[in-house]
Order: structure tokens, then C-alpha cells, then sequence
């Protein structure tokens, strides 16, 4: 049988089409414009018709400061290792907040957007990866109030000392964006057939909050039972900052690693899961 | 001829009622038998897509599909109901992936039925427009050089910086069409049955259509309307239960896909199958309808030429409803209507309680030598809006020679459909 030539096809829909990185980073490349719209969209559309506007970045995690400050600071007096009380809590709102958005937002991708997904195509993923980038804005923008907290501490005080550590924010924020995009993807993926877990997504998240240092110092966990809270990958990610910007906190690299390890096992089990479902989920959702 | 799309033995599978109880049983099912090799259990199960048996909880809605489109065709797909014409649109727009199969294509694909999808009422018609063509696959470049064009196809004017929200319904559709016009795929699908609209848009919708195929494009087009499929395609495609049954050229489809209640039996069907309704609110219901000489009110599905009949049909209301109009509708053998009565040009309307009825019309017109059928609509006269609508049933056939055998119908090829009352005057003048 002759080989017909000119057969080239630019596209091949089959039933199982394997995962290949190679093929999804050309893709999340084609698509970028979509990528940088669907974020625009987001952040225009968040505080449209409020009268504070963007102001609300600010309010937020000022709010919840002065709430953990007086119920945890003040009423059950949990210790802040020296650190300034606003600064300390801060510090760990600002970093779990990004976290807790990107898993709480990307985990609803199927199910929010089954109407646009049951009558056009596009790669999926741009979706969960839009909401990262989106976060990500929203936590530059309170890294920012973070900051002027700092200095203003930093000038008025001498409990601050940071050091050397401090350059790891880059690669702490990206732990953070991986763990929480890879756990997002693969909750949504599992919630298009079970929805059971939509009702234990927020609480689990709220639950894995207290078991990082963000309300209490590490060195308030006893000795015997610290590797148990450093399992939790966010614990590094958020004494790693501690401990380069304020000068407090248990920094240890081999913690940092593992955290490593995990988000990026994290970020590739979600793909692939992710990459499976969105095939045939408008079937099942 | 250079294929641009090949349909390559795909079946899709679907599971019929609620998601949710069994799914994780099955689930752990299937990866136990693929842990040992073997293949899938559910997937040997499943009838055919007939919605009337139910044998199996699974459902093939395709199964088997074979097809080959060359480049520049314009292809009319037709089926009933159910037939599986959503599902093969819903596989070649990637919303969803076949459980067997392989489909290829060359170019972009796009549909004309995704009109404004994925529009944000809280942005701009011109944000929302930089949105929706990158949705569909646009790249921000191609769009910001289409914008002009764009922007005057949809007559928005100077709305466009507005948030969509403040639009009215038929400026959003005018906008989502503009988008996807100015999309230029190498093929082409559009769903005449989903699209949204006036007559007005619609109308659109087929001009744009008529132009990408006279760019020697591809359209696949999808409808129940055979006027349009006979005008617009060159080949037709019949499905019928999840199965391709018929290929060819579209006027063979057309009357293929009409014949097909007749052709397995010559018993006569006058009961009306639910399944047969176009459009049915519930209020009202028709049962049967039949054609009848005046020797007896049996059902025929033969008459001579310029033999008298009458239409004799029940109907079932369920409630009381006032106002109401029925339509009979003559169809040809392409289902295009070649003439119309309604009641209330003729009396009062309807004012009908609960309970059954017998509508009796004779027909005042003889029917030149062909294939015929019925279309039958009850209606709300004042508001237009349908009860129930029956679009192509009981197919007959009038014949060429009269009653008595001694006249018949004169030429070999029959002129028009309805014969017209002769009254000539030829004078010298």
C-alpha cells in the first residue's frame, strides 16, 4: 500500500492522548494571550462596583493581622519569639493566604467553568494557571504592605536581623505556587466525579494552616514532635522567611528540599491527572 | 481530492443516569481489569443509542463512524433527535474525546454555535472581545488586526467600551457572531438547531456560511431544516441511532433520511410517536393523524390523481387553554412546505377543556402526482408560541393516473406540487 504524503494532520483527537511535557509547554506557549486575559479578567473583574476598589488587597490581611493579634497575641498570649506581634503574623498570613488561594480557587476549575468547557476547546490548564498568576498579583501587592512593616520595625527596632536567606523569596514563592497549583489541579480533577471533597477542600486547607507555624513559633513545638510539623512542605517555605527576614525561625536546608521534592511531585501528579480528566470530564461533571 | 478531515471508526460511549452511586465501584472495577491486561468490561455492554430500550445502563451515542471530508465540501449532516449529531459536534470541537476512535484534521477548526461563550458581563464589549477570540484560538496580534472589522460587523458602535452586562441579548449574540466570523477556520461547523436569535441573525449565520464555502472552505452543517441543507449542500450525511446510514449527494440524503419511517414496512403509522415532536410544551399532545378518502375514514397512503381527501387527526389536551389555533401543513418530498392552513382564518379560535379530540379538514386542493407528507402544530394564536409540532409525518404518495383509471397525469415529469384551478380566456384581439 502506498503511504499517502500528504497526509500531514495537524490534529489528532484519539481516545487516550499520553501526557507529554514537551506538548503542554507548546501548548500553555500558543495560548499565552488567552494566559495573560483570563488573569487580566480576573483581577479587573474582582472589585469591579466596590468603592474601595483594589484597596481591599490591603484590608484584607490587615484585618486578619490585627484579628490574630488580639485573639492569639493578646487573649491566649501564645508567644512571637521576640518578633514584633503584627509583623509576625503578617508574615505568615501573607505567605499561607497565597497558598490557601491558589489550592481553595484552582480546586473549583471543572465544576465553575463547565459551561464555557462543554462548548469550546482550549487547553484547560490555562484556567488553574491563570488563578496561580492572578494570586500571585495579589500577594506581590500585599508583599508591598508586608514590606513597608518591615522597614518600618526594622528602623524603629532591633529585634530584625535578616540575612543571606533573604534572596530565597523567589524560590519559596515558587514552592508555594507548584504545591498549590499541583493540589488544586488534582482536587478539581477528583471533583468532577466525587463531589464530596468540594466540602472537604476548605476545611482541610483550613486545618493545614494550623499545622504550619503561622499562629504559634516553631520553637513552641517540642523537640520530639517537630519533623511532624516540618512534614507539612509550607512549614519550611514559611520559617525559611522568617528566618531571612526577620532573623527568627529554623531554617534547615534539608527541610527546604524536601519541600522542594514534594511541590514539584505534587506539580506533576496534578498535571498528568489533570491532562486525564479534562478529556472526558464533561461527561461525568 | 486532499482530505481535511478523517472520521476513523469512532464510537462514544456514554453512561446513562445519575453520576455518582456505582461510579467508584466501577471505577475500581476497570483499573483492576486493567492492572491484569484485560480490557475494560464496560466497554463490550451498551445498545445502540434507540432511547425507547433499555437493556444496558451504557449507551453508544456514536458507534463506528466513518468519514472522510475533502477539502472545500459542504457537507449537511441530518438525523433525528438523538440521532448523535450533538455528540459528533461535541467530538470534533475537543470538548470531549471519543471512547474509540481516531478523528484527524487539517487547520483550525471552529463552530458557529459557541456564539459569546465565555463573555464576562462585568467587562467591555471590547475587553470581552479580546477575551472570546483568544478563547476561540486567536492570537492577541490577529485580533487587535481584525478589531475594526470586527467591531463594524457587529453594529455595536460606540457601545463598545460598555460593560456587556448594560447589552441587550441581541447585541451580546451580534458580538459573539462578529467574533467568530472574523475566526476564518479551514473548517467550518455550524448547528442551525442551537443557533440562538432572530430570523434576522440567522439569516447571517448562512450568508457567512455561503461566503466561507465560496472561499472554497469547509462546512459541515448541521439541521433539521432541509430547505437549507438542499440549498447550501453538495453532499449529506444521515445518522441514525449513534450510525452513519446514508452518504451521498444531499438531495438522495434528504429523502433518504425523510423515507425512513416508511421503509420498513408498509403498514401504515398513524400514531404519532412522542419522540416525533419538534417542540412540545406539555399542554397538548398530538396522537394520530391520517390521510382518508371520503369512501371511508380509513387511513391511505395512496391516492389517485385528483382524488378528494381529507386529514383526520386526535389530539389529547392536558389542560384548559383558550385562544388556540392547529396548523396542517403540506410538505414535499424535501420537507419544505408547499401550502398551509390554520384554523382561525377561517372561525373563531379554539377554546378547548381537558380531554381528547377529533380534528377533521378536508383538503380543498388536488395534489399533482409525488411524494407528500404532513406537518401538523397546535398554538397559542396571539402569542405565536408552539404547543405542540409535528414537522415531517405520515409520508403518502399520490399517483399519476385518476381514480376511474381512464385519465392520466399527462407528462413524465410532474410540474410543481398543487394543481392550479384552469380558467383561460384567449380572445382576438
Amino acid at each position: 500500500m502506498v503511504k499517502n504524503q500528504n497526509e500531514k494532520w495537524t490534529l489528532i483527537i484519539s481516545p487516550n492522548n499520553k501526557f507529554k511535557l514537551n506538548n503542554f509547554s507548546k501548548l500553555l506557549f500558543k495560548y499565552k494571550d488567552l494566559l495573560f486575559l483570563f488573569v487580566k479578567r480576573d483581577f479587573v473583574s474582582q472589585y469591579k462596583q466596590t468603592i474601595l476598589g483594589p484597596l481591599w488587597f490591603f484590608i484584607q490581611p490587615l484585618l486578619t493581622t490585627i484579628t490574630f493579634t488580639v485573639i492569639f497575641g493578646n487573649l491566649a498570649k501564645i508567644p512571637t519569639d521576640g518578633v514584633p506581634k503584627i509583623l509576625f503574623y503578617m508574615s505568615g498570613i501573607t505567605f499561607w493566604n497565597y497558598f490557601a488561594d491558589c489550592v481553595n480557587k484552582t480546586c473549583t476549575t471543572f465544576v465553575l467553568n463547565q459551561g464555557l468547557f462543554s462548548k469550546v476547546y482550549f487547553p484547560r490548564i490555562i484556567v488553574p494557571f491563570s488563578v496561580v498568576m492572578n494570586n500571585l498579583l495579589k500577594f506581590g501587592i500585599q508583599f508591598l504592605l508586608l514590606l513597608l512593616f518591615w522597614l518600618y520595625f526594622y528602623f524603629s527596632t532591633k529585634e530584625i536581623n535578616p540575612n543571606y536567606t533573604i534572596s530565597f523569596l523567589p524560590l519559596l514563592v515558587l514552592i508555594m505556587a507548584l504545591l498549590g497549583l499541583g493540589l488544586g489541579m488534582i482536587i478539581s480533577s477528583l471533583t468532577t466525579k466525587y463531589r464530596d471533597l468540594t466540602f472537604l477542600v476548605s476545611f482541610g486547607v483550613q486545618l493545614m494552616m494550623y499545622a504550619s507555624p503561622i499562629v504559634y513559633p516553631i520553637s513552641l513545638v517540642s523537640y520530639e514532635y517537630k519533623w511532624l510539623i516540618f512534614l507539612n512542605p509550607m512549614t519550611s517555605v514559611i520559617e525559611t522567611f522568617k528566618y531571612g527576614f526577620l532573623g527568627h525561625g529554623e531554617h534547615e536546608f534539608i527541610w527546604l528540599l524536601y519541600s522542594i521534592v514534594i511541590s514539584i511531585i505534587v506539580f506533576f501528579v496534578g498535571l498528568v491527572i489533570f491532562n486525564k480528566v479534562e478529556k472526558s470530564f464533561i461527561d461525568t461533571v | 481530492m486532499e482530505s481535511i478531515l478523517k472520521i476513523e471508526n469512532v464510537s462514544k460511549q456514554y453512561r446513562l443516569g445519575l453520576v455518582g452511586t456505582g461510579t467508584l465501584s466501577h471505577d475500581l472495577n476497570r483499573w483492576w481489569s486493567r492492572i491484569r491486561g484485560k480490557e475494560d468490561p464496560y466497554l463490550k455492554i451498551g445498545s445502540t443509542n434507540d432511547r425507547n430500550t433499555i437493556d444496558s445502563e451504557y449507551v453508544w451515542a456514536l458507534k463506528g463512524i466513518n468519514l472522510d471530508i475533502k477539502k472545500g465540501e459542504v457537507v449537511g449532516i441530518i438525523g433525528r433527535n438523538g440521532a448523535g449529531k450533538s455528540t459528533l459536534l461535541k467530538l470534533l470541537s475537543q470538548v470531549t474525546n471519543p471512547t474509540s476512535g481516531e478523528i484527524k484534521i487539517k487547520g483550525r477548526i471552529a463552530s458557529l454555535l459557541e456564539v459569546g461563550t465565555g463573555f464576562h458581563p462585568e467587562l467591555t464589549g471590547r475587553e470581552n472581545v479580546y477575551l472570546n477570540g483568544a478563547i476561540l484560538g486567536m492570537s492577541k496580534i490577529e485580533i487587535a488586526s481584525k478589531f475594526d472589522k470586527i467591531l463594524d460587523f457587529s453594529g455595536i458602535g460606540r457601545y463598545i467600551d460598555t460593560p456587556v452586562k448594560r447589552y441587550s441579548s441581541g447585541m451580546m449574540v451580534r458580538l459573539g457572531f462578529a467574533v467568530a466570523a472574523h475566526l476564518d477556520p479551514e473548517i467550518l461547523v455550524v448547528d442551525e438547531v442551537l443557533a440562538v436569535g432572530d430570523a434576522d441573525f440567522q439569516k447571517k449565520c448562512i450568508a457567512k456560511m455561503k461566503e466561507v464555502a465560496s472561499e472554497g472552505r469547509t462546512v459541515l452543517f448541521v439541521s433539521h431544516n432541509m430547505t437549507s441543507i438542499r440549498n447550501l449542500c453538495k453532499r449529506g450525511i444521515v445518522l441514525e441511532s449513534g450510525l452513519v446510514t446514508y452518504v451521498g449527494n444531499s438531495n438522495d440524503a434528504i429523502s433518504y433520511y425523510l423515507n425512513q419511517s416508511k421503509k420498513n414496512d408498509n403498514i401504515i403509522v398513524s400514531q404519532i410517536d412522542s419522540n416525533l415532536s419538534v417542540h412540545n410544551t406539555g399542554e397538548a399532545k398530538f396522537k394520530s393523524a391520517f390521510i382518508t378518502n371520503f369512501e371511508n375514514d380509513n387511513p391511505v397512503n395512496e391516492l389517485f390523481y385528483q382524488e378528494k381527501f381529507k386529514i383526520i387527526s386526535k389530539i389529547e389536551i392536558y389542560k384548559d387553554l383558550e385562544n388556540i389555533s392547529i396548523s396542517i401543513s403540506l410538505l414535499n418530498e424535501f420537507g419544505e412546505t408547499i401550502s398551509y392552513a390554520y384554523y382561525a382564518n377561517s372561525r373563531d379560535l379554539l377554546e378547548l377543556e381537558k380531554g381528547q379530540y377529533i380534528i377533521s379538514f378536508d383538503m380543498p386542493i388536488d395534489l399533482m402526482p409525488g411524494n407528500f407528507a404532513l406537518g401538523l402544530s397546535i398554538y397559542h394564536f396571539y402569542s405565536g408560541s408552539t404547543i405542540d409540532y409535528i414537522d415531517y409525518f405520515y409520508p403518502f404518495k399520490v399517483n399519476k393516473e385518476t381514480n376511474d383509471k381512464k385519465k392520466e397525469y399527462p407528462w413524465a415529469t410532474v410540474r410543481g406540487y398543487v394543481e392550479m384551478n384552469n380558467s383561460w380566456h384567449v380572445k382576438k384581439i
